[in-house]
């Protein structure tokens, strides 16, 4: 990262790894807003950016003109014969229409509100234990001992795997997220093990099937067709890559907001119920997921020549700062009660697991507040953030006492 | 006044039930419905108005009275 060039003006040169956008994007977006809203770069093959609301959900709901195929901004662009078109390597994040449909709606069921508020006692019990885990402490890590935790063990759990295993898993997840840029090969190699899990989970789960996830993809049908294994073990991996290091980063920003507004952090410990208009405003002020899509073919749009397998850097979290949609935006209101953030995406992507998220974050943040009704930064300069398409913090040290 | 949500627009964001969730509710998939034929009291009037100013998908609409 450091080998490249600093940006000296994102209109033009926009890089969103670059420090400056990695410590503070929020005044640039405001900025291009106000003299080109749909940014461009010749970084990374080509690529534009659009930090406007209206901009980005005309390209999110476009799946004419543009292909989910690949949702990370990269150098490589994905070759036409390694992702079979409209199915993508990870279904459905991956797909456009019309595969796009059947893929989601094999994994809607599983994470409809129904299903989903279920797991609400276990998540709350799960939260209770990790703050047992930190004691009489007067200064712990929220971020890398409790936000971190929470979405890799909720999924453990909701797939079936054993409670034995939660380190194992945790590994897992470490792999599926880091190092993502590295070669292919070396990444196919760290994946076998990871496959053989999976697998030896799923035939345990053909042997002793039970009322989890994992048995529930068994059992769902594809065109009248029961799932591959292969096919189930990669819809798994798509949950981790989805469900993990994206809700991590929204309870741990929502914690390092309360840590540094009392004001805030009272309402909430006094009014329970305003968490959930809340929760929304934390999605929108810190929503954590950018994502990608790749230009179809050579076009005009928004104004700007764009040409086929240009990046589009899709900004969620820059459209719900526009002030054209949201009064104050740049304002954090704990009790907004118009609030259409899109922090969870729209149009056909909109994310899956956004009935989940919302729950870890909702039972977290009680917990949390429930054992620290006050808390506030230990060292502000030893807060890290993650850098690239999830925004969010990880380490994340706050004096409790 | 009645209230209805457009199936093609709607995305399951969510919103509407858990702002509202004597107007609305959620299907298998986690889809938005309206509950019963959707008409409003002055008192849910409110509340389906807050729900369509919340749904990212402008997916909610209010109909008046034929
Ligand atoms: C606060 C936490 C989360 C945020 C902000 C978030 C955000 C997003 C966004 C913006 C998308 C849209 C992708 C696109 O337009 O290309 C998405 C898709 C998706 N998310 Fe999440 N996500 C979160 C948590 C989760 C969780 C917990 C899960 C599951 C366990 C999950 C599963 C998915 C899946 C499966 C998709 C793909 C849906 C599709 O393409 O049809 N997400 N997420
Ligand atoms: S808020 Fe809008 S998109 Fe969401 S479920 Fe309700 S109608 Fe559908």
């Amino acid at each position: 990262m450091s080998d490249k060039p600093p940006v000296l003006d994102f209109a033009t040169d926009w890089d969103h790894t670059d420090p400056q956008w990695v410590n503070n994007p929020y005044p640039i977006w405001e900025d291009l807003r106000s003299r080109c809203p749909v940014a461009h770069t010749e970084r990374y093959g080509g690529g534009w950016f659009p930090a406007t609301h209206a901009g980005v959900t005309a390209i999110a709901k476009d799946t004419d003109h543009f292909t989910s195929r690949s949702v990370v901004v990269g150098n490589g662009r994905p070759g036409e014969e390694d992702l079979p078109a409209p199915i993508g390597l990870a279904p459905p994040i991956t797909s456009d229409p019309p595969f796009h449909a059947i893929a989601r709606r094999l994994i809607l069921p599983a994470f409809a509100p129904g299903a989903v508020n279920a797991l609400e006692p276990q998540i709350r019990a799960l939260c209770v234990e990790l703050l047992d885990r930190f004691g009489e402490a007067d200064v712990i890590n929220a971020g890398l001992g409790y936000a971190n935790y929470i979405p890799p063990s909720v999924i453990r759990q909701m797939l079936g795997f054993p409670e034995a295993d939660t380190e194992k898993f945790l590994e897992i997840v470490h792999v599926v997220l880091e190092n993502v840029d590295k070669p292919e090969e070396e990444r196919l190699e760290e994946f076998l093990p990871i496959n053989e899990y999976f697998l030896a989970q799923i035939e345990d789960h053909v042997a002793n099937p039970r009322d989890d996830l994992t048995s529930y993809l068994l059992n769902v049908e594809l065109e009248g067709e029961k799932l591959s294994h292969e096919l189930i073990g990669g819809v798994m991996i798509l949950i981790l890559v989805a469900g993990i290091d994206t809700t991590w980063s929204a309870i741990g920003a929502s914690l390092w907001h309360l840590a540094q507004h009392p004001e805030d952090l009272a309402r909430l410990v006094n009014e329970p119920d305003l968490m959930p208009v809340a929760i929304e405003e934390f999605l929108r002020f810190y929503a954590p997921v950018t994502m990608a899509r790749l230009v179809k073919e050579d076009m005009e749009y928004l104004g700007c020549p764009m040409k086929q397998d240009d990046w589009i850097l899709l900004g969620f979290p820059a459209a719900n700062r526009d002030p054209v949609v949201f009064k104050d935006a740049d304002k954090f209101i704990i009790d907004r009660a118009e609030n259409r953030h899109v922090a969870f995406g729209l149009g056909i992507h909109r994310c899956a697991g956004s009935n989940l998220a919302r729950l870890e974050m909702r039972v977290a943040i009680e917990e949390f507040i429930k054992r620290y009704p006050r808390f506030e930064l230990a060292d502000p300069a030893q807060v890290t953030w993650a850098q690239g398409q999830v925004r969010g913090p990880r380490s994340l040290t706050l004096r409790v006492r | 006044m009645k209230v209805v949500i457009d199936a093609d627009l709607c995305q399951g964001q969510g919103r509407c039930f858990s702002i509202a969730p004597n107007v609305f509710g959620f299907d298998d998939l986690g889809n938005g419905v309206v509950l019963g034929d959707g008409t409003l009291t002055s008192e849910t009037l409110k509340l389906a108005q807050l729900a369509m100013a919340n749904c990212p998908e402008h997916a909610i609409f209010i109909e008046d009275d034929e």
